[in-house]
C-alpha cells in the first residue's frame, strides 16, 4: 500500500464531494418522505419476516454467485480461444435485461414447459418446479453470476504477467500459483463482489416474488410499496428504506472486516500470458467450466432473442423514439457515473476513511428506488414540474445506482497504480493533472471503460424513479416495454426487448473495447 | 411540451415557463392524470384527446402515472397543489381513500345512460368503463372449474397477483371475500396449492400464462376478446363461475378548486358519449360504462356472460381490505 504515497490534492476534496452528493442524494430524500408522513403504523411482524427473507435469500444468490463465478473467471483468465472476448461481452448481458424479460428468458430453460422439463421427461422424470427458494436464488445467480465473473476476471488480468513468468521459472504448479498468488488476488477482490451483489439481492422485488411462489416470499422492497401504494402510510415507507440503509451499513462493515488490502504489487502491464494449467485434465475442467456458464447464460438469452426477433420490424414508432432517448440517457450516465467514480476510487485507494466511503458508495443501490424517487418527487415538485426533471433526475439517479459498480472496477486499480508508481510519481515531482494523466489514467483505461459500459448499459436496461416522474411522451425504452406488456401486446414487447437487449450490449461492448485498446501502454 | 405546467405553478419556475407557455396563452390546457396504459399510443388516450380537442378549444394533456393505486398515491403527495383538473382511472377498490383525501368535487353530470350490470349512484365518481376478473385459460382445458371449491379440488394451476402491488390482485381477494365471507381464509387454503406463483402485476402473470406456466390466470372476461380481435386466436377464452363474478369498475372524478372546473365537467360529459365510449373496447380491452351491447365490436359476443356481477359499495370495500388481505397472507404463508 502507498498510502499517502501521493499528497491531498483536488482529487481528494472531488472524492469526498462526491461522498457528500451520495449521501445528500438518499438522505434527504428520505427524510422528505419521512417529514410528509402522518400518523404511522410503524414497523410490525410482518415487516420483520421480509427482512429476515430478503437477507436470507440475498445472502444465499452472493454466496452462490460469487461461489461459482471464482472457477469461470479461472478459466477464462488461464484460457485463450477464438471468441473468447465476444464470450465475455454476451455473457454480460443477463446483468441489464429487464427483470421480466430475464425471468421468462429463464422460464424457456427451467419452466414447466422449458427444456430441462422436456428432457427430465424424455427419461420418465417428473419435471423441474422452479417457484420456491430455490427459483430466486436461481435467478438471481443468472443475474448476477456475469458481473461477479468479471469483477473476479478483472482481479486476475490484473496480476502482473511477470509475476506469471518468475512462477513459471521457478516451477510454480497450479496449486503454487493458487496459494501465493490468486488467493491472496481473490481475497481483495471477492468481499467487495459479494458486497455489491449481496445489496442488488435485497432489493429485489418483481423476480423474488414472481419465482417465489407467494407471500412468503415478500422482500423489504415489496414492504414498501405496499406501505407506499396499499396504505399510503409514508412513515412506514421511510422506515423500511432505513431498515435497508441499516442493511447496507452492516453488510459493508462485515465486508470490509473480512476484506486484506492488495498485496500483490505491480508489473509493466504486460498481457498476461499463463504457463501453469495446460495438463489436459485443468483444459478439461476449464472448457467444461466455460462451457456449462455459457449454456446457463446464454440460452435463456437466445430464447429472448428467437422471440424478439419476428416482431423488432413491426413494434409501434414510438419503441424507436424511446431508444433513441434511452441511448442519450445512458450516454450521460455512463460519464456523471465514471466522473464520480475516479476521485472517489482515488480517495478509497489512498486507504482514507475506506470502509466509510465503499459503504457510502453501495448506498445507491441499497436503498429502494421507489423511496428515494418519491422523495426526490416531493422536493423537487415545488421547484419545476416533475416532467421537465424526468430525463436529469433518471440520469442523475441511474449514475448513482452505477457507481459502486464503477468503483469496485475502479479501486483496485487505483490501489496497484498507486502502490506501484506512487512513488516513484513522487520522486519525479509528478502530481495533479500530470499525474493523472501519464501514471494513473493510461493504467486504469480497462476498468474505466468496463465501469462506462456497465454504467451505460445498466441505465439502459433501469426503469428505475422514471416511473414517478415520466410523461407518457418521454418514455425510456424498458417503460415502454413494460408499457406494451401491460396491454396484451406480447410480441411486440418481445421486440422491445429484444432490442433493449442489443442497445445495452453494443453500448457495454463499445466502452469496453475502448478500454482495451493499447491495452498495454 | 407547450404550457405543460399549468397556473399552479410557483413564482420560481413560471419564468422558465413563460416563454414556452406564450403560443398558447390563450388556449385552456386541461390536465388528466391516468394511469400509463391508457396514455399509450396503442391506448385510448390518443383517440380521446383528438376527439375531445375538436370541440373543446383546449388543449387536454394526459399525465401518466403507473397504474391505478399509483395514481392515487401521486395526488395524495401533491395535495391540494395537483395540477390535475380530471383524475381518470381508480377503481371501485381504491374510491373509498379517494373520497378521503377531499380532492374530489360533484360532478354533476347525468348519468342516466350508463350501461353497468349493476346500479350506479355517486355524487363523485363516474365509471368509463368495467370488466368481469375471471380466470383465462386455453380452449382445450379439461375439466374447467365453476366455482373456486371445484378449482381448490382439481389440479389446475393458476397464477394469480399480489393484492398488496396489483389492481386485479386486490379484486381477487374481494371476489373472494364476497362469495364465502367468514370461510374466505378456509379457500384460500384450499387453493394454496393450486397457486403457482403470486406475481407483483398482471403484466408477469399473464407473461407466465402465456408461457405455459399455468393453465388458467386471473385477468379479465374480455381479455380473450384480444386475442380474438387483435392477434386472430380464438383459443383462449374465460372460466364461467357459477356464484358470479365480481366487478371491476373503473371512474373519473373532477378535482376540487380546478382551474378550468368548466372544462373539466364538459369532459366528464364527453366521456359518456359514444365518441369516446366506442373507443374503450380495443384500446382498454374492457367493457364501455355506457354503450349499448349492439354497439359492441364483433368478437365481443364471443365472450363468456357471467351472471351477477358482484361488487362491495367503495366503503365497505375499504373496511374489508385489511382483514381480506390478512387472511389470504396467513393461508397463503404456510
Amino acid at each position: 500500500m502507498a498510502r499517502s504515497a501521493q499528497p491531498v490534492g483536488i482529487s481528494a476534496w472531488a472524492g469526498a464531494a462526491v461522498a457528500a452528493l451520495v449521501l445528500t442524494v438518499i438522505a434527504v430524500p428520505l427524510g422528505a418522505v419521512m417529514l410528509r408522513a402522518d400518523a404511522s403504523s410503524g414497523l410490525g411482524p410482518a415487516d420483520w419476516a421480509a427482512v429476515r427473507f430478503t437477507v436470507g435469500q440475498a445472502f444465499l444468490s452472493a454466496l452462490f454467485s460469487v461461489g461459482l463465478a471464482i472457477p469461470v473467471a479461472r478459466a477464462l483468465a488461464r484460457r485463450n480461444f477464438r471468441g473468447r472476448s465476444a464470450l465475455i461481452a454476451l455473457m454480460g448481458a443477463p446483468f441489464i435485461l429487464p427483470v421480466i424479460v430475464a425471468v421468462l428468458g429463464l422460464l424457456t430453460v427451467f419452466g414447466r414447459q422449458g427444456a430441462l422439463s422436456e428432457i427430465l421427461r424424455l427419461f420418465g422424470l417428473p419435471g423441474v418446479e422452479i417457484y420456491g427458494l430455490h427459483g430466486v436464488v436461481l435467478a438471481h445467480v443468472f443475474f448476477n453470476l456475469p458481473l461477479a465473473v468479471r469483477l473476479i476476471l478483472q482481479g486476475w488480468l490484473a496480476i502482473p504477467v511477470e509475476r506469471f513468468r518468475l512462477a513459471a521459472t521457478l516451477g510454480f504448479s497450479s496449486r503454487d500459483i493458487a496459494r501465493h498468488m490468486e488467493r491472496p488476488m481473490l481475497r481483495n477482490v471477492l468481499p467487495g463482489a459479494f458486497l455489491v451483489i449481496f445489496l442488488i439481492c435485497t432489493t429485489s422485488f418483481a423476480v423474488a416474488l414472481t419465482l417465489g411462489g407467494g407471500p412468503r416470499a415478500t422482500t423489504v422492497e415489496l414492504a414498501i410499496y405496499q406501505a407506499f401504494l396499499f396504505d399510503f402510510d409514508l412513515g412506514r415507507a421511510a422506515l423500511l428504506g432505513l431498515v435497508q440503509v441499516a442493511i447496507c451499513v452492516i453488510a459493508g462493515v462485515f465486508v470490509l472486516w473480512v476484506a486484506t488490502p492488495n498485496a500483490i504489487g505491480t508489473g509493466l502491464d504486460q498481457q498476461v500470458e499463463r504457463w501453469d494449467g495446460q495438463s489436459r485434465a485443468a483444459r478439461l475442467l476449464d472448457g467444461a467450466f466455460i462451457t456449462a456458464a455459457a449454456l446457463f447464460l446464454l440460452l435463456p438469452l437466445t430464447a429472448v432473442v428467437l422471440r424478439g426477433a419476428g416482431a423488432i420490424a413491426t413494434m409501434p414508432p414510438s419503441i424507436w423514439v424511446a431508444a433513441l432517448r434511452s441511448i442519450a440517457l445512458s450516454l450521460v450516465t455512463a460519464s456523471v457515473a465514471v466522473g464520480m467514480a475516479l476521485p472517489m476510487a482515488m480517495l478509497i485507494a489512498r486507504g482514507r476513511a475506506r470502509g466509510l466511503l465503499e459503504t457510502i458508495g453501495a448506498l445507491s443501490i441499497a436503498v429502494s428506488p421507489l423511496v428515494i424517487g418519491t422523495g426526490l418527487f416531493l422536493i423537487l415538485r415545488p421547484i419545476a414540474g416533475p416532467t421537465d426533471m424526468a430525463l436529469p433526475v433518471t440520469g442523475l439517479v441511474n449514475a448513482l445506482a452505477a457507481l459502486p459498480f464503477v468503483l469496485r472496477a475502479l479501486v483496485p486499480a487505483v490501489e496497484q497504480a498507486e502502490a506501484g508508481y506512487g512513488r516513484l510519481a513522487l520522486s519525479l515531482g509528478l502530481s495533479g493533472p500530470n499525474y493523472l494523466r501519464h501514471v494513473l489514467l493510461p493504467r486504469l483505461r480497462r476498468p474505466l471503460g468496463f465501469g462506462a459500459g456497465l454504467a451505460a448499459a445498466l441505465s439502459m436496461g433501469d426503469l428505475g424513479v422514471i416511473t414517478l416522474f415520466a410523461a407518457p411522451q418521454q418514455g425510456t425504452l424498458p417503460l415502454e416495454m413494460y408499457r406494451l406488456m401491460g396491454s396484451y401486446r406480447t410480441d411486440d414487447a418481445q421486440g422491445a426487448a429484444l432490442l433493449l437487449l442489443v442497445l445495452s450490449l453494443a453500448i457495454f461492448w463499445i466502452f469496453d473495447r475502448g478500454g482495451r485498446v493499447n491495452a498495454a501502454v | 411540451m407547450k404550457g405543460k405546467v399549468t397556473m399552479k405553478t410557483p413564482l420560481i419556475a413560471s419564468g422558465l415557463i413563460l416563454a414556452a407557455g406564450m403560443a398558447s396563452a390563450d388556449t385552456p390546457v386541461l390536465t388528466i392524470y391516468t394511469y400509463d396504459s391508457f396514455t399509450s399510443d396503442w391506448g385510448p388516450g390518443p383517440a380521446v384527446e383528438a376527439a375531445f380537442e375538436e370541440t373543446c378549444g383546449c388543449d387536454l394533456q394526459f399525465v401518466g402515472a403507473g397504474d391505478g393505486a399509483s395514481l392515487l398515491a401521486r395526488l395524495r403527495l401533491e395535495g391540494d397543489s395537483t395540477d390535475a383538473d380530471i383524475v381518470l382511472g381508480l377503481d371501485t377498490n381504491l374510491i373509498a381513500a379517494a373520497r378521503e383525501t377531499g380532492l374530489f368535487a360533484d360532478h354533476g353530470v347525468d348519468a342516466s345512460n350508463l350501461t353497468l350490470p349493476v346500479a350506479w349512484q355517486d355524487d363523485q365518481f363516474l365509471p368509463f368503463d368495467w370488466g368481469y376478473f375471471a380466470f383465462v385459460h386455453d380452449t382445450d382445458m379439461q375439466n374447467v372449474p365453476t366455482s373456486f371449491t371445484e378449482l381448490a379440488e382439481s389440479d389446475a394451476r393458476i397464477v394469480i397477483q399480489d393484492p398488496r402491488s396489483s389492481t386485479p390482485g386486490l379484486g381477487l381477494l374481494m371476489w373472494v371475500k364476497y362469495v364465502y365471507g367468514d370461510a374466505a381464509e378456509a379457500v384460500w387454503e384450499a387453493l394454496a396449492d393450486n397457486i403457482v406463483t403470486v406475481t407483483p402485476g398482471w403484466s408477469e402473470a399473464y407473461g407466465l400464462f402465456l408461457e405455459g406456466e399455468a393453465d388458467m390466470v386471473l385477468s379479465y372476461t374480455t381479455s380473450p376478446a384480444y386475442h380474438l380481435i387483435a392477434e386472430e386466436d380464438d383459443t383462449r377464452t374465460a372460466a364461467l363461475f357459477d356464484a358470479g363474478h365480481y366487478l371491476q369498475i373503473e371512474v373519473a372524478g373532477m378535482v376540487e378548486g380546478s382551474d378550468h372546473a368548466d372544462l373539466a365537467r364538459d369532459f366528464l360529459a364527453f366521456m359518456l358519449t359514444p365518441a369516446f365510449q366506442s373507443v374503450i373496447p380495443t384500446t382498454n380491452w374492457m367493457y364501455p360504462a355506457a354503450l349499448p351491447a349492439s354497439d359492441l365490436p364483433e368478437g365481443f359476443d364471443t365472450l363468456i356472460q357471467p351472471q351477477p356481477g358482484l361488487i362491495f359499495t367503495p366503503e365497505e370495500a375499504a373496511a374489508l381490505r385489511d382483514e381480506a388481505l390478512e387472511e389470504w397472507r396467513a393461508a397463503l404463508s404456510q
